[in-house]
Formats: C-alpha cells, sequence, structure tokens
C-alpha cells in the first residue's frame, strides 16, 4: 500500500469511526483526525441522557489518547478547518500549517439551528449539542426550578424526561401540532405526549415562541409565547433541530443543497472528497436525505473505509436505525417513516410496549418500537432496503 | 480493581485491570481490544460489544435483562447460552478473574 494520506475533518461518530475503520481494516497511509474542539473525540448521545446524571467524563470519550498514538492516527485538536483548496488537495486553518490529502473525508456533522428566538443569548439559556453544553447546564440545573424547552424533538424530550425526574417543573413548548413530528408516525407522537403529561411535564402543542425574556443581569425569566403569554423559566432549553455544516464544501465549491451532496458511495462532486454523518446528503429512496443518528454515522464511515481500503468503490447501504431514551422508555427506529403510506400498530400503546409498522406500497419501509427490543432486532432484518440500493434512482436524486 | 481476560479468536489471550464500577466493554475499549466495537456507547442499541463469556464464570453473573437479550438477538456472530452484551457487565469484586472470549465479527 502506498503511502496515501487520508485527512478527515470532524472528529465525532462519523469522523471517528472512519480513522478507526481504516485501522481496522489494515490501511497503512497516513491518517490525521481533525476536530475544532480541544478534547478527546467524544460521543454526543449520552449528552442529554446518562451525561446528566453524572456519567463519567472520561466515559464520553470514544477511546482514550494512547488509542490515537497506537493506531497512528494523528489527532490533531483544536484545528478549525476554514477552507479547502482543492488544487492544491490541502485543508487550511485559520492560522497554523495546511495539511495536504489524497483523499479527504469531510465529517463535519451539524449545528443547532441558530434560534432565530430574541433572547437567544440571555445567560440560563442552553443548547445541547457539544460537551460544553452540557458541562454547563449540568451545572446549572442543580438549582433551577422553573425549566423550560422550546422544541419536542427527541433532545428536548429526552431533557425533559431527566429533568422532570430530578422534580423540576418542565414545560415543552412544540411550534407543530405534535411531538418528534419529523422523525415518528402521528401515533408515536400522541403515545409521547400522553407519557409526558402523565410525567408531569407541560406540554404546549401549536405553541410558537415569540422570544426568550431576561431579567436584570441578563438571566432569563420566562418564555414569551406567540400569544403574549409568559411561560416562568430560570433555565430554557433551545432544540429546535440542526443544520447541516456545509460551509467548508460550499466554499470549496462543492455540490451542496441542505448537506454535501454524495453519491451511493458518499463522493462529493470531487472524487477525492468523500461526506459523511449529518453533514452528507445521500441517495436514499427515490430521494435525498440527511440522517441524523449514530447508525448512519457509523455505518457511512465504514462504507467509505472499505472503499479507500479496497480501492472499490463501496456503495452505502444500510438502513437507518436511531434509539432514544426517555424515562423508562425506549424508542427503537429503524427506517424512516416519511413518505409510508400505511401503518399498523402491534399491541397496545396502554401497554407502554407497542411497535409501529409503517408501509409503502406494501413494502415495510420502517418500525418504530417502544419497550419492544425482539420487535426492533426483528425489524432490522425485515425493513426493505431496496431503496437505498438501487443504482437508477441514487443518481437521479 | 478487578481482572478480566479476553480471549481472542486466535487464542491468544489479554488480561486486563478493570475500575470497579464500569463495564467490560468499557475496559475492552481502554484496553485497545478492538473486538469490541461499541457503537451506542453501552445505551444496549447496537449488540456490537457482543461476548461469550467463560462457562466457568457465568455464574457469577447477573443475568441479563430482557432487553438485553432481545438485543444479542441482533448480534452478527452467532449467539450462544454463553453470549452477553459486555456493556452490560459490571465489574464487582465478585467478577474478579473473569474471562471472555471474543467473537468473529460484531457487524
Ligand atoms: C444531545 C444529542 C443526543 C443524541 N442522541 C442520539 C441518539 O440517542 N441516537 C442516535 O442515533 N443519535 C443521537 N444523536 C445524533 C448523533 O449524535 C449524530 O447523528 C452524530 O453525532 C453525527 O455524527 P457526525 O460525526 O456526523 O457529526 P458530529 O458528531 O456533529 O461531529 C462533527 C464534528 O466536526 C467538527 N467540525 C465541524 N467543522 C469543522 C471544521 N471546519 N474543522 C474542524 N472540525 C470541524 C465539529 O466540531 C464536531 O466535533 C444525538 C445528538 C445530540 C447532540
Ligand atoms: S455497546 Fe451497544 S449494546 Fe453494548
Amino acid at each position: 500500500m502506498t503511502q496515501a494520506q487520508v485527512v478527515i475533518v470532524g472528529a465525532g461518530h462519523a469522523g471517528f469511526t472512519a480513522a478507526a475503520s481504516l485501522r481496522r481494516n489494515g490501511y497503512a497511509g497516513a491518517i490525521a483526525l481533525i476536530t475544532a474542539e480541544s478534547c478527546l473525540p467524544y460521543q454526543r448521545p449520552p449528552l442529554s441522557k446518562g451525561y446528566l446524571d453524572g456519567l463519567r467524563e472520561d466515559r464520553l470519550s470514544f477511546r482514550p489518547e494512547h488509542f490515537y498514538e497506537r493506531k497512528g492516527i494523528e489527532l490533531l485538536r483544536a484545528y478549525r478547518v476554514e477552507e479547502i483548496d482543492r488544487t492544491a488537495k490541502a485543508v487550511v486553518p485559520a492560522s497554523g500549517e495546511s495539511l495536504r490529502y489524497d483523499h479527504l473525508i469531510l465529517a463535519t456533522g451539524s449545528t443547532p439551528q441558530a434560534a432565530r428566538l430574541p433572547g437567544n443569548d440571555l445567560d440560563g439559556v442552553f443548547r445541547l449539542h457539544r460537551r460544553a453544553d452540557a458541562d454547563a447546564l449540568r451545572e446549572r440545573l442543580v438549582t433551577a426550578r422553573e425549566v423550560v424547552i422550546v422544541g419536542g424533538g427527541f433532545i428536548g424530550l429526552e431533557f425533559a424526561a431527566h429533568a422532570r425526574g430530578r422534580g423540576k417543573n418542565v414545560t415543552i413548548v412544540e411550534a407543530a401540532d405534535r411531538l418528534m413530528a419529523r422523525a415518528v408516525t402521528p401515533v408515536m407522537s400522541e403515545f409521547f405526549l400522553r407519557e409526558h403529561v402523565s410525567a408531569g411535564s407541560r406540554v404546549l402543542l401549536d405553541t410558537p415562541v415569540a422570544r426568550l425574556v431576561g431579567g436584570d443581569g441578563s438571566r432569563v425569566q420566562g418564555v414569551e409565547l406567540h400569544d403574549g403569554s409568559l411561560v416562568k423559566a430560570d433555565l430554557v432549553v433551545v432544540g429546535v433541530g440542526v443544520r447541516a455544516n456545509t460551509g467548508l464544501a460550499e466554499r470549496a465549491g462543492l455540490a451542496v443543497n441542505d448537506g454535501v451532496l454524495v453519491d451511493r458511495c458518499l463522493r462529493t462532486s470531487d472524487p477525492d472528497i468523500f461526506a459523511i454523518g449529518d453533514c452528507a446528503s445521500y441517495p436514499y429512496r427515490n430521494r435525498r436525505a440527511r440522517h441524523e443518528c449514530v447508525e448512519n454515522a457509523v455505518g457511512q464511515a465504514h462504507a467509505v473505509a472499505g472503499t479507500l481500503t479496497s480501492g472499490e468503490s463501496q456503495p452505502y447501504r444500510r438502513t437507518p436505525v436511531f434509539w432514544s431514551d426517555q424515562a423508562d422508555l425506549k424508542l427503537q427506529i429503524v427506517g424512516d417513516f416519511s413518505g409510508s403510506d400505511r401503518t399498523e400498530v402491534i399491541s397496545d400503546p396502554a401497554g407502554r410496549s407497542f411497535s409501529v409498522n409503517c408501509y409503502r406500497d406494501g413494502a415495510l419501509i420502517a418500525v418504530e418500537s417502544v419497550n419492544r427490543p425482539s420487535d426492533h432486532v426483528a425489524a432490522r432484518k425485515l425493513v426493505d432496503r431496496s431503496g437505498c440500493s438501487s443504482p437508477a434512482q441514487a443518481e437521479g436524486s | 480493581m478487578a481482572k478480566i481476560t479476553f480471549v481472542r479468536r486466535t487464542g491468544q489471550q489479554e488480561t486486563v485491570d478493570a475500575e470497579m464500577g464500569t463495564s467490560v466493554m468499557e475496559a475492552a475499549l481502554d484496553n485497545d481490544i478492538d473486538e469490541i466495537v461499541a457503537e451506542c456507547g453501552g445505551s444496549m442499541s447496537c449488540a456490537t460489544c457482543h461476548v461469550y463469556v467463560d462457562d466457568k464464570d457465568l455464574g457469577r453473573l447477573a443475568p441479563p435483562s430482557d432487553t438485553e437479550i432481545a438485543m444479542l438477538e441482533g448480534a452478527a456472530a452467532p449467539v450462544k447460552p454463553s453470549s452477553r452484551l459486555s456493556c452490560q457487565l459490571t465489574m464487582t469484586a465478585g467478577l474478579d478473574g473473569i474471562t471472555v472470549f471474543l467473537p468473529e465479527e460484531q457487524y
């Protein structure tokens, strides 16, 4: 094997796995793994789950520091790539040395949507995306009493369950008419709504937030709703979705449209550059999708690592899998329900253990399970993958 | 500290020290036991931390939860009566000296 140089920008689940997977496959070239953050690469899912309960900090990291050394992975921390120089085939930081690549993997992830909410930067208003967010939030939660969550998606709801479990007064404010609307079926939204309400949280649907209101010292005091009423708050978590980090790719002239556009083998419009994980928009059933989950990040990382080690393009064809833990409820999803034309509920939601099967044109395209891991495991084998492996639709979308 | 012995497919053994309260999965990651992948970080959502516990040690373990049993069905390597998710095996003094065998594949 020649000493090719693979440079990976972003050391989240996708970037880390790509580096580890290359070495696992026996890749002999140089590997540089770049992160803008200064801590060791870490996983995000616990930030809204176990980490809030006091999971030890070192357990958040994927691997201890010596791993990178032993695997010959050059880990560049606190290194923010500002530009890609495609002519010189190098990534360029704001200050410091550029780094040449033979193959570049963009794994830049996503960023919480800059909530266009007035008052977004008040003291006591948090996002939950980076480790630093979770550290600050964890500390503030100790003394908080009135917790308001703006946005009823997974992260907001996981945090709500945690805060409620610690005896805080919790209000969830959601602009849409149901919870987790982008990611789950109405049946599932309905179930989680009932659960959060019966656990004691207040849930306001169809309720856009007008602004966050501060007191002296610019500490947050409340959330003003669109009708002018005020919900008291001394801690606010804003979780209104994320946006793919595409700036680098865009400035480098790569094709971008809500995500870096890649083909079935995760190549961008420049064949020497791949994009994986949250930042990549890939062909998935007749359309393009960006799946924001660990399984997708990891699966895409393995596919690219396979391509680079074997020299043969390996299409990505895993089905996305997602999980969310909220109080004692374990939600597990295989596939993507959007586009389904029929759903079927297996067992009874009242028993707090059920599944929703989603079909399109008679094919099973997604299964959502609550506290039914055996349905989930079976679904991983049953959900139709034909959609993501058909070559015809991949390029056309 | 408690000792865990990992046995590779090649028969090669590696004994590591694990802190009490950490999981067998965590001890593996800390000690470059690459056969353990642990994609989900220990939340019983991936089954890529599958191990076979030595028969002599099975009696010392707390039994698996229903979720663990179900998730094991999704493991890539064959599931045997000694199969466990290593993220669910928490080290205690009672588990000192446990031996686990690593499966051929995790995905
Ligand atoms: C609180 C929380 C809970 C979650 N829970 C779950 C869950 O239960 N299950 C699940 O499947 N998924 C969950 N997710 C989603 C999952 O974490 C993401 O899908 C996954 O992290 C995506 O990995 P990634 O590598 O694509 O991006 P990221 O993990 O976002 O990593 C991208 C990295 O790139 C770095 N970067 C970006 N631009 C540059 C640059 N120019 N230079 C250098 N570095 C750069 C960023 O700093 C970041 O560290 C959760 C996410 C969050 C935030
Ligand atoms: S680490 Fe995922 S199930 Fe054990």
